[in-house]
């Protein structure tokens, strides 16, 4: 048998810890969803029992007041559309700055750098009156104005997309690329054919982190986004925050039916959302 | 002398113009635009600008003498010190401690990390049902356990910054902890061999060998840390709104929401944005002069 020293279980015990502070307010906002009314204030700690206090009227009441069909579907919409654009469109300009020598590439590099420096709050009101006069912002036309968030959204994952795939575009070896030249592809089929394919988990990086940015982010949508039926998921609990006053339990299951898909994602895919989000930080 | 492949450069055109045109819309245009709309008079997010104001510095001055914007710097920093000194910190501590154990060290990182991937929107829903007045989780244990006598308000103006700083830092924790395990994984095993050789294990262990091998990626987290202090919205947004309590609770990002957005000063929401980009740069600064990365090891 193995001998537990005091130092391990102390260790244990912290770890721990700090595990239970990130676990267990998730597992309480559960347990709440399901009780009824009134009793999250006597008791809010024991399970929810038939019979004793156990009641699905939450998750009803939630589903039937607020439309987490239509938000869902928004943010779907708007996320899936800027984690495609943002794969294309950086890895083109990734490959472009790492393969071709020319003049401008200092210039180019530099640009990109410095536009990981700009915050949103510093470019919004410009773009917003920009897209206002183009007619896609507040045209009081779904789409559009979907439409109106994906164009900015793109635009601030891109620069640290780009330096990300730069990186890993770097370290794929030349020798196929020129030899599939000598075959007779020329530089997009080489790009799609051997890139691509190569630089695979870092495509995957760079499309979990724009997908999870933009799903999450609550300041450029709430922006442009303010008609109901144009609501995305985080505007929509937004919204359900300040409307829900004191039904506590509506509350609950609320923030249950946008966690719990996002929860199985994550045991799903952990390994390399854990990986996407914190590239750039670490090499390798 | 590069392969035959890449001498052509004309489809470099086609790679390079999306994204810049992308960028240029989208980010430097804009950016330029908004330092100009920071001089100009303009009343509505929709409307015109009616050329520049009188005097053209006025929303900088404004700047300085605005005390709901002091109250917002001032927080700001705070919750930039805060976060160096907590997250960072006790993202090193369990670092540390995952780094020292072989059972379960997979488990704690799912765990830790989690938060990350969770919306700030639905963090701060979730944090308002448990920091209620009235049967909020925290009140409920602080009460059941015999540590508080009553019921605490928890954004009342004594208690609103521990409300608001500790869910944004506990939100981030798993992040550091992430990076400095992926760090401590990187220090070579010869390393604390030659160390306990030489009678050096335990906290020395840490002191002497393991922290100094850990500085440069600690620069990295302390920097994003900063900077990622500085761009704090959300969850703040959700639980405390505009400025809650009593204009006591402004951050600078929402400070410069209510301005543009509720009262239609664009102008001046402008100005706080380009204030924002200032403390940015030169916080990042120094930061990166304080924690400076050193090639010597």
């Amino acid at each position: 048998m193995k001998k537990i020293t005091p130092a391990k279980a102390g260790t244990y015990t912290v770890l721990t810890f700090w595990a239970l502070t990130t676990l267990y307010p998730f597992v309480w906002v559960i347990l709440n969803s399901f009780r009824e009314r009134g009793l999250i204030r006597k008791d809010s700690f024991s399970v929810p029992l038939p019979g004793s206090g156990f009641t699905m009227g939450n998750y009803e009441k939630a589903m039937e007041r607020f439309d987490f069909g239509n938000a869902y579907a928004n943010s779907l919409i708007v996320s899936i559309a800027v984690t495609i654009a943002v794969v294309l469109i950086a890895g083109f300009a990734a490959y472009g700055l790492v393969r071709f020598r020319f003049r401008l590439r200092g210039l180019c590099y530099s640009l990109i750098m410095a536009g990981m420096m700009f915050p949103v709050f510093s470019t919004i009101i410009p773009v917003f009156r920009m897209e206002a006069a183009w007619g896609i912002a507040s045209s009081g036309n779904r789409w559009l104005s979907l439409l109106a968030v994906i164009l900015p959204q793109i635009a601030g994952n891109l620069c640290f997309a780009i330096i990300v795939l730069m990186g890993f575009i770097e370290s794929v070896p030349m020798e196929l690329e020129e030899s599939a030249y000598m075959d007779g592809c020329n530089v997009f089929q080489v790009y799609f054919h051997i890139i691509m394919p190569a630089a695979k988990s870092s495509f995957a990086t760079v499309a979990i982190f724009s997908f999870l940015w933009s799903y999450n982010d609550l300041f450029t949508q709430n922006f442009f986004l303010r008609v109901p039926r144009e609501k995305t998921i985080t505007l929509l609990l937004n919204e359900i925050s300040s409307q829900a006053g004191v039904d506590y339990g509506l509350m609950a299951a609320s923030v249950v039916l946008i966690v719990v898909p996002v929860l199985f994602v994550y045991v799903a895919l952990q390994k390399h959302i854990i990986k996407g989000l914190t590239a750039g930080a670490v090499k390798g | 002398m590069g392969p035959t492949l890449y001498r052509k450069k004309a489809p470099l055109v086609a790679f390079l113009l999306p994204a810049f045109v992308f960028l240029i819309l989208f980010l430097y245009y804009p950016f330029v635009q908004n330092i100009i709309n920071s001089f100009s008079h303009i009343n509505g997010l929709g409307a015109p600008a009616q050329g520049l104001n009188d005097p053209w510095y006025v929303n900088y001055a404004t700047l300085f003498a605005d005390p709901k914007l002091r109250t917002a710097l001032g927080n700001t920093v705070l919750l930039t010190l805060c976060t160096v000194v907590f997250q960072v910190g006790i993202a090193l501590i369990l670092a540390l401690l995952v780094d020292s154990i072989r059972v379960g060290a997979q488990l704690f990182r799912t765990l830790y990390f989690f938060p990350i991937v969770i919306s700030a929107t639905a963090l701060g829903l979730m944090f308002n049902l448990i920091f209620l007045y009235n049967g909020g989780m925290l009140n409920q244990l602080l009460v059941n356990l015999g540590i508080a006598a009553e019921n605490i308000d928890w954004k009342d103006p004594d208690h609103f910054l521990f409300t608001m700083f500790a869910p944004v830092m506990w939100q981030y924790v798993g992040f550091y902890f992430v990076i400095l395990v992926t760090g401590l994984n990187n220090i070579s095993q010869d390393l604390y061999e030659a160390a306990a050789l030489d009678g050096c294990t335990g906290f020395k262990r840490v002191r002497y060998v393991t922290l100094p091998l850990l500085r440069n990626v600690l620069c990295t987290c302390l920097v994003l840390a900063i900077t990622g202090a500085l761009k704090v919205f959300d969850l703040p947004w959700v639980m405390f709104g505009a400025g809650m309590p009593q204009d006591q609770g402004w951050l600078t990002g929402t400070y410069m929401y209510d301005q543009t957005f509720n009262r239609g000063n664009v102008d001046y929401g402008s100005t706080i944005a380009i204030l924002i980009v200032v403390l940015g740069v030169l916080f990042s600064n120094i930061a990166n002069r304080v924690f400076k990365p050193r090639d010597d090891i």
